[in-house]
């Protein structure tokens, strides 16, 4: 692939600006019950019925940790090649909200349980290393519901104390496309470890942006706008679209950028000041008295580490190494670990590169026009496997393949069988094919002629005759050995 | 360091609390009292000092990662000044 | 029969277990006593219908073996009681009904005890006179016009004046021990992580401790053993096996070493007081144990740290209460925010709204390093004093507080005045240790006096068995005439 150069600035009227933006992604957790209680997570259950008397902040009910969010911390830390602290601290932060029953939210701020570690994308410019900052544990919040009374808001506490990662980037991200690049990178991380579903449209992964803007050249930053909460990659390209250009507009007119938490408003695709939030902007952090300090210990850190999954990273370059496929290929078959695990099976049992070339050209297709994912795929692995390997051993032609796949996402058989009861094995008897041939040949001897007089673009013309006798099972490759020889002659 | 109005007054509205105007005075010299018994403190040198983050000297202990708890809505919607069948009721929030 | 009442705990645990008298018996006496005591307004609830129901149940039972068979407990009204109103004084829980039982009174009636009222205390626990409570003064039964002390002023009120055979308090500051001493009654705080907290109305999490006050110290150790143990519902809850108090009493404390603190002679402190501390040294030193001097060099800056620790953690802890899923709500304000503030300026009282901020402001930006970090460090140096001292003692003596009851009404204008009488009693709460309160002796007034015993962590049974020895030695009468009845 040729190397694009890296070309996203805001051009204003005095000058080009560069667009500076770091990332702090919510991740929820995956774990069957609740950071400090033993309320369920699951996804779309009837307000207020995964609640208990520890979510919902009654008098003198006590936060004790659940082991597996910790040790899922862990491994994502460990994912993001980071530093894992062996002593973390939780602490309370403190604001008053609807759909916050504590009035403070257990985090960590001091001392988070993840440290530096670094998160690496490919973009069409080269690769790139974004650092990440830290990662913390922290509890997440209830559902404030607007548009159910006129006069009042619902609270639903069901999402309340849910563990969420907050992971932190440095701000090393210079564009929307890196941003969409991150997310995903971090998805496909997350979802490899199986700490994070990244399901967006449940909020499983959801992100505070901060955007500021400086001229080209600038060494110092701007001031930055965090904006709120934005639970799509959609949005949070628009989002810093818009908030970049708004910055530039303010500096050009001479105005000063205020420090602020906005909001992106989905309707209007702009953001605005969160008035709400003014206030809020001291939270009182102090180490929370019901915890104590959590200490890991080395042996734990180094189990986890050694059960770790192999993570896309790794994947990909054993898939360029042991399968030939160029980092392009090797980028999208390890994007999502259900493909990379298919595409395994596939390559074990036929030509790797070829088994490529097919997953990612007509079956991503197919899942694509479909609404299915690899896992629900209608051809498994292995139907797949007996296609590729049909093709490469000349049993049928790539045009062919294409028939026997449609019919393999049709009726769900098995492509030998397919190909025996509709006859589509490629002609490959050398002498049947010559018969063939000069049949045609003779057939046409004025084109003969020409082409024998100079006119060899009439070829393809001989190949297509053969192909049309032939029910479009003659073997492309013999075709062309035949002909050439008998036109020789 | 001495509290004024001005800054008591944010103080409060931090902590959500009103302040009754006629009460300002008296809180604003309880309050000045208090901090000058507690700044007593700044004769001491702590700069060597570790803070204590707790008192007891054991980790943090954990719990497994079993459901255990919830569905008791009814339970905790009883004694909410303003409820529904679902959900708790509060004045609306404008964003 | 008749003055059932006003034996001890553990005479009655004899009376029931012989059949002297029945459970029932036992408990209309002291519904009788508590109706004729509604001066002292030592209950903010009282469950009669429910002890009675449970009195008649145990009665027909077979089986008394249990720590506290048959007996009715009043309890402070921090503790929260499964469908029984839980107030902990205050407007903004004045109709709260738990669905839940804290553990420590989960483990009482495990114990074969039942509940017959919740008793009255500063609210959230933020006093020391019992003034600060929305349902009024509780009365010191030693005198008309004096306080009982506080937080846990009911519960002192309430076991002096013979409304229950014992009861629990919690002690952040001094809440139990203070208390103890203004009533001439044994209080003792445990060391921090050996009651659970679940189910407990917090004040401040790191230092609130709730224990046992009674008559005598072996009751003292019976509460003690009954409602203590490790609970997994709470993380600063110590995982160790269960003491028993009780049987392992003992007064022979021949060849103990006991801290005297230098810095716990205060200015200005009453002659009184230091006469009875040299009583107390006295009566330990005939009966055998080593007076040893020490300095706890950091004691005078206990308070303020305190003030700052105390409140900080407070102002987060009542967040909570918020009027959006129980208690009181204002129904004044045209927003969420303006809701918020109307119910919490009408539902807190004025000390404890004080107390949210200061604990606000020492956590605000911009005053967190001066303040709340630099009560840490002290807090640091605080506890290393005690750990550096119990190398060298087993127990600390001094006295529990820098002055008898006093009159309603006489501090409250002036809350450091106020504050000051935690003095002897905070620092154990920072260095999260165990310290017992002892009725020692009566000042010039007739009013009663204590002395404080301190602990190591965990060293539960030391004191007791000092202070048994102590109790015995020591010829303290409470002298309190029942003029409220």
């Amino acid at each position: 692939m040729s190397k694009e150069k890296f070309d996203y600035f805001v051009n204003g009227e005095k000058g080009k600006y560069e667009v500076v933006i770091g990332l702090e992604v919510h991740a929820q957790v995956l774990s069957n019950s609740k950071l400090f209680s033993g309320s369920s997570t699951k996804f779309g259950a009837d307000p207020n019925k995964q609640v208990s008397l520890i979510d919902s902040a009654f008098p003198g009910m006590l936060p004790v940790i659940n082991e597996e969010c910790v040790k899922q911390a862990v491994r994502t830390g460990l994912g993001l090649n980071a530093k894992i602290n062996n002593y973390s601290v939780f602490d309370r932060k403190n604001y008053f909200y609807a759909d916050l029953p504590q009035g403070y939210q257990i985090s960590q701020y001091k001392n988070p349980i993840v440290g530096e570690g670094k998160v690496l994308l490919d973009m069409p410019y080269g690769s790139k290393e974004i650092g990440i900052e830290r990662l913390h544990l922290e509890q997440d919040a209830g559902k404030s519901i607007h548009d159910m009374d006129p006069a009042s808001t619902y609270v639903d506490l069901n999402r309340s104390g849910i563990a969420l990662m907050e992971i932190v980037s440095k701000p090393d991200l210079r564009s929307p496309d890196e941003v969409n690049a991150y997310i995903k990178k971090l998805r496909t991380i997350m979802r490899y470890l199986g700490t994070c579903d990244g399901n967006m449209q449940e909020g499983s992964l959801r992100a505070d942006v901060n955007v500021s803007v400086r001229k080209v050249g600038d060494k110092n930053f701007g001031t930055r706008c965090e904006i709120k909460n934005v639970n799509s990659i959609k949005f949070m390209q628009m989002a810093i679209e818009y908030e970049a250009n708004r910055q530039v507009e303010l500096i050009e007119d001479g105005k000063e950028i205020d420090q602020e938490t906005r909001l992106f408003d989905t309707k209007k695709n702009e953001t605005r000041s969160m008035r709400s939030k003014e206030d809020a902007h001291d939270y009182r952090y102090f180490p929370d008295p019901d915890l104590l300090p959590l200490k890991l210990e080395q042996k734990l850190i180094d189990d986890l580490k050694k059960s770790l999954p192999e993570l896309p990273d790794n994947k990909k370059d054993r898939f360029i190494q042991e399968y030939g496929l160029n980092s392009y290929e090797a980028n999208v078959l390890v994007s999502e670990k259900e493909i990379s695990d298919y595409y395994e099976e596939v390559a074990k049992l036929s030509d790797k590169k070829l088994a490529a070339t097919w997953m990612m050209g007509d079956l991503f297709a197919m899942l694509n026009d479909k609404g299915l994912n690899i896992y629900n795929s209608p051809i498994s692995a292995k139907d797949f496997a007996e296609l590729v390997q049909s093709i490469k051993s000349g049993e049928i032609s790539g045009r062919i393949a294409k028939e026997v796949f449609e019919i393999m996402v049709e009726s769900g058989d098995n492509p030998k069988k397919i190909i025996e009861s509709k006859g589509m094995k490629q002609q490959s008897d050398p002498k049947e094919l010559e018969k063939m041939i000069n049949e045609i040949l003779s057939k046409n001897k004025d084109k003969v002629d020409q082409y024998k007089a100079g006119k060899e673009k009439l070829f393809g013309f001989f190949v297509g005759q053969v192909m049309k006798l032939s029910g479009g099972k003659a073997n492309p490759q013999l075709t062309n050995e035949i002909l050439k020889k008998l036109l020789k002659g | 360091m001495s509290l004024d109005k001005e800054k008591i007054k944010h103080v409060a509205k931090l902590a959500r609390i009103s302040v009754d105007e006629a009460k300002v005075d008296s809180l604003t010299k309880d309050l000045n009292s208090i901090f000058k018994f507690i700044e007593q403190l700044n004769e001491l040198n702590t700069d060597k000092v570790e803070p204590l983050t707790s008192i007891l000297n054991q980790s943090l202990r954990s719990r497994k990662d079993e459901i255990s708890d919830g569905k008791i809505r009814e339970k905790i919607l009883k004694n909410s000044p303003k409820k529904n069948d679902e959900f708790f009721v509060v004045p609306k929030v404008v964003e | 029969m008749s003055n059932i009442t006003s034996q001890s705990l553990s005479e009655i645990l004899e009376s029931i277990k012989s059949k002297q008298i029945s459970s029932l018996e036992l408990t209309q006496a002291y519904i009788k006593n508590i109706e004729n005591a509604k001066k002292l307004n030592s209950f903010v609830t009282t469950t009669f219908d429910q002890a009675l129901e449970n009195a008649k149940k145990f009665d027909n039972k077979t089986n008394n073996e249990q720590l506290l068979s048959g007996i009715p407990l009043a309890v402070k009204d921090l503790f929260c009681t499964e469908n029984v109103k839980t107030t902990a004084g205050s407007n903004i829980l004045n109709n709260f009904i738990p669905s839940y039982e804290s553990t420590v009174t989960k483990n009482l009636w495990n114990n074969g005890a039942f509940l017959l009222g919740k008793l009255n205390c500063d609210e959230f626990a933020m006093g020391s006179s019992n003034e600060t409570s929305f349902f009024g003064n509780v009365i010191n039964p030693v005198g008309d016009h004096l306080v009982p002390g506080g937080s846990s002023g009911g519960s002192s009120s309430a076991l002096a004046a013979d409304l229950t055979p014992a009861t629990i308090g919690t002690d952040t500051g001094g809440s139990i021990r203070q208390p103890a001493s203004f009533t001439g009654t044994v209080g003792l705080k445990p060391t921090y992580g050996l009651c659970s907290r679940w189910g407990i109305v917090a004040f401040a999490s790191s230092l609130d401790q709730a224990g046992p006050m009674t008559k005598t110290v072996n009751d003292c150790s019976i509460m003690l053993e009954a409602m203590s143990g490790f609970d997994e519902k709470d993380s600063t809850s110590i995982n160790k096996k269960k003491e028993t108090y009780s049987k392992n009493l003992n007064d022979n404390i021949k060849g103990l070493k006991i801290g005297i603190p230098k810095e716990y002679r205060v200015d200005n402190m009453p002659k009184e007081i230091d006469d009875l501390w040299e009583k107390g040294k006295k009566i330990l030193k005939d009966l055998g144990a080593h007076l040893i001097d020490i300095s706890l060099p950091h004691t005078k800056y206990a308070l303020p740290t305190y003030y700052i620790v105390a409140p900080a953690e407070a102002s987060s802890n009542l967040a909570r209460y918020d009027g959006v899923r129980y208690g009181y709500r204002s129904q004044k304000g045209k927003d969420l925010i303006e809701m918020y503030e109307n119910t919490r300026s009408e539902g807190f009282g004025d000390e404890v709204k004080r107390r949210i901020l200061i604990g606000t402001y020492v956590l605000s930006s911009g005053y967190y390093d001066a303040y709340y970090l630099k009560a840490q460090k002290v807090r640091q140096l605080i506890k290393k004093d005690f750990d550096d001292s119990f190398m060298k003692v087993d127990a600390i003596l001094t006295p529990s507080t820098p002055n008898s009851a006093f009159k309603i009404g006489e501090k409250t204008n002036d809350p450091v005045s106020m504050y000051l009488n935690d003095i002897f009693t905070v620092p154990v709460n920072l260095a999260g240790l165990p310290a017992l309160s002892l009725p020692a002796g009566l000042d010039k007034k007739g009013l009663p006096l204590g002395l404080q015993l301190i602990g190591k962590a965990l060293d539960e049974q030391k004191i007791l068995n000092i202070g048994y020895a102590f109790e015995k030695n020591c010829g303290y009468k409470n002298k309190i005439k029942k003029w409220w009845s």
